[in-house]
């Protein structure tokens, strides 16, 4: 089974829009993933139709138990997190380590899990989808993101389908370090702008950092040629594929709009994104 | 009074609105701006101040466990009490994955034989430069480094002024929440697109739950659809400013130029925002 992680350092580069263009040329021959659980956008292109739902524990949190707690301040003074504050646990600086526990005398500190999200198994018009939805400005995105893998490694392995598309987040922190784990090939977006150029060294750097296979999509190449160009000479020195070079035009914000991939719609975006497939297929 | 410029989906125009935005007051007059860059695994507001002076550079450290291997006796009570698995007890050693480490100090309270001490690691660096009448803080995350919050968390302590305008990591999780805490209100930037508004709404949702007062900001106007505005006037929420979706923005912002020194007209309208966010907090 092959992995192909689309990424980004600086965020709204494309990775979304594309990912559902890609599953529509890859249609019925792979799984989907939106590891991009800050921010699932994919589902409002693939409109999946959610067959099976599980739900995602997070991190635990610590609760007192106000009847036996007699107010000694030993969990106060031990928390690093300064997540405890008159006696009481604020559960959004919470991070679940437990020392409040086991400072406790009076066995006043219970830890639980809490519900954070769901995970969704999804049947889409290009193929299975698996997503996931983390309760606003929940923790453990990373482990949630893992999870999304799992469940979509295991669909693919159950229906013979050899390949897994994976939509990644922006960052280089845990969400994308989570996403790109174990991939055979991580494509990164980047747009020619100062950002785009700088955010995409450090993605780069990630990638290496953790062995992995590289190759970028410049996308709007033509809003700056001097930006696109110093792109394209980074890429040489490292020696990294230019998998395509997508122009920029309207087509992909309408298709947007509709509900569409790009590709669907045509156009001169569709066809780079289609010769930028056979390149991926190749690379594969 | 700090203002956070926060959005769920990436690449809507927070760093090009926290930029403008302090480059707008600084031109004002306000005597201490400080921006400060919280998106560690991604900063680049610094990049649009090509001229600035770099007053400070240091490293961001968190405790992780040291283990003195003749004292230990591979009981395995740290790696049994390490919520992130961040300990592995082997026959003859311990293995640690400071990645993994939150630097509790869980492992250090229940070693019996004190072979747990603390030492600590850098999770990256942080860095202050001072450019045109504008502070710029900044934290730069180590590669490979999983967790950002810490060094957001220590970004914000360093920053300080009269005005201070927080430029957050995209996303609706920790690493956002731990940018807009205790920020006085947040704007949030989104473009008129399914994709921006599905993630405006979750983004309203964490600032909800925080109580945090906020506004929104729509970037690129004229592209996609009128969602947005019916969305953001059925809620009734305060939309601040537009601004229109303009090839010249674009390709200033693409050099790493702040588009409203080019355009000096719209100094005068972030400077109003300001004026009006503060009205609507006071």
């Amino acid at each position: 089974m092959r992995q192909i992680a689309v990424v980004s350092g600086k965020g709204g580069t494309g990775k979304t829009s594309l990912v559902a263009s890609l599953a529509a040329l890859a249609r019925g021959r792979a799984v989907y993933a939106d590891c991009d659980v800050d921010a699932p956008d994919l589902h409002l292109i693939l409109q999946p139709t959610v067959m099976e739902r599980r739900e995602f524990f997070g991190i635990k949190r610590a609760f007192i138990d106000g009847s036996k707690c007699t107010q000694c301040g030993l969990c106060q003074d031990a928390c690093r997190f300064g997540a405890i504050a008159d006696f009481q646990i604020n559960p959004a600086l919470c991070e679940g380590c437990g020392v409040c526990k086991l400072v406790c005398p009076a066995g006043a500190v219970e830890m639980r899990e809490s519900l954070a999200g769901y995970a969704y198994i999804s049947e889409t018009r290009f193929g299975p989808l698996v997503h996931a939805e983390l309760f606003p400005g929940d923790e453990a995105s990373g482990k949630l993101v893992a999870m999304v893998r799992e469940m979509a490694r295991d669909l693919a392995a159950s229906r013979n389908l050899d390949l897994v598309l994976i939509d990644g987040s922006p960052g280089i922190g845990c969400p994308v370090i989570a996403s790109l784990t174990g991939v055979d090939l991580a494509l990164v977006v980047t747009e020619p702008t100062i950002t785009g150029e700088h955010d995409l060294e450090r993605v780069l750097d990630v990638a290496d950092h953790f062995g992995i296979k590289t190759a970028v999509c410049i996308n709007k190449f033509d809003l700056n040629p001097a930006a696109a160009s110093r792109i394209e000479d980074l890429c040489q020195e490292r020696a990294v594929m230019i998998a395509g070079r997508l122009p920029f035009h309207p087509s992909v914000v309408e298709a947007m709009v509709l509900g569409r991939a790009v590709v669907e719609l045509g156009g001169p975006v569709a066809e780079a994104i289609s010769g930028m497939w056979n390149v991926l297929e190749n690379l594969l | 009074m700090k203002i956070s410029i926060a959005s769920g989906k990436g690449g809507t125009g927070k760093t090009l609105v926290a930029t403008s935005m302090a480059a707008s007051l600084a031109s004002a007059g306000i005597s201490r701006v400080t921006l400060a860059d919280c998106d560690v695994e991604e900063p680049n507001a610094y990049l649009f101040f090509p001229e600035r002076t770099l007053l400070e550079r240091k490293e961001c450290y968190v405790p992780v466990p040291i283990i003195d291997e003749l004292k230990c006796t591979h009981c395995s009570k740290c790696a049994d009490v390490c919520a992130y698995h961040a300990l592995a007890v082997l026959p003859e050693t311990v293995l640690l994955f400071p990645e993994l480490c939150h630097g509790c100090g869980a492992c250090t309270l229940v070693c019996q034989e004190s072979a747990v001490r603390e030492g600590s690691r850098s999770l990256g660096e942080i860095f202050r430069a001072r450019s045109d009448g504008v502070e710029i803080i900044w934290g730069e995350l180590r590669l490979g480094e999983a967790r950002s919050t810490p060094l957001i968390k220590a970004v914000k302590d360093r920053a300080e002024g009269e005005t201070v305008i927080v430029d957050c990591p995209p996303g609706t999780s920790c690493s956002l929440v731990e940018s807009v805490r205790g920020t006085d209100f947040c704007l949030l930037v989104t473009e008129p697109t399914p994709f921006g508004l599905y993630d405006l709404d979750i983004a309203l949702k964490v600032l909800e739950k925080m109580n945090i007062p906020r506004g929104v900001l729509v970037n690129k106007s004229g592209m996609g659809d009128r969602k947005v505005y019916e969305y953001l006037e059925k809620r009734n929420i305060p939309l601040l400013m537009e601004i229109p979706l303009d090839r010249n923005i674009a390709e200033l912002y693409s050099r790493g130029e702040i588009f409203v020194e080019k355009m000096p007209e719209w100094k005068a309208k972030f400077a109003g925002m300001v004026r009006e966010i503060e009205e609507m907090i006071s």
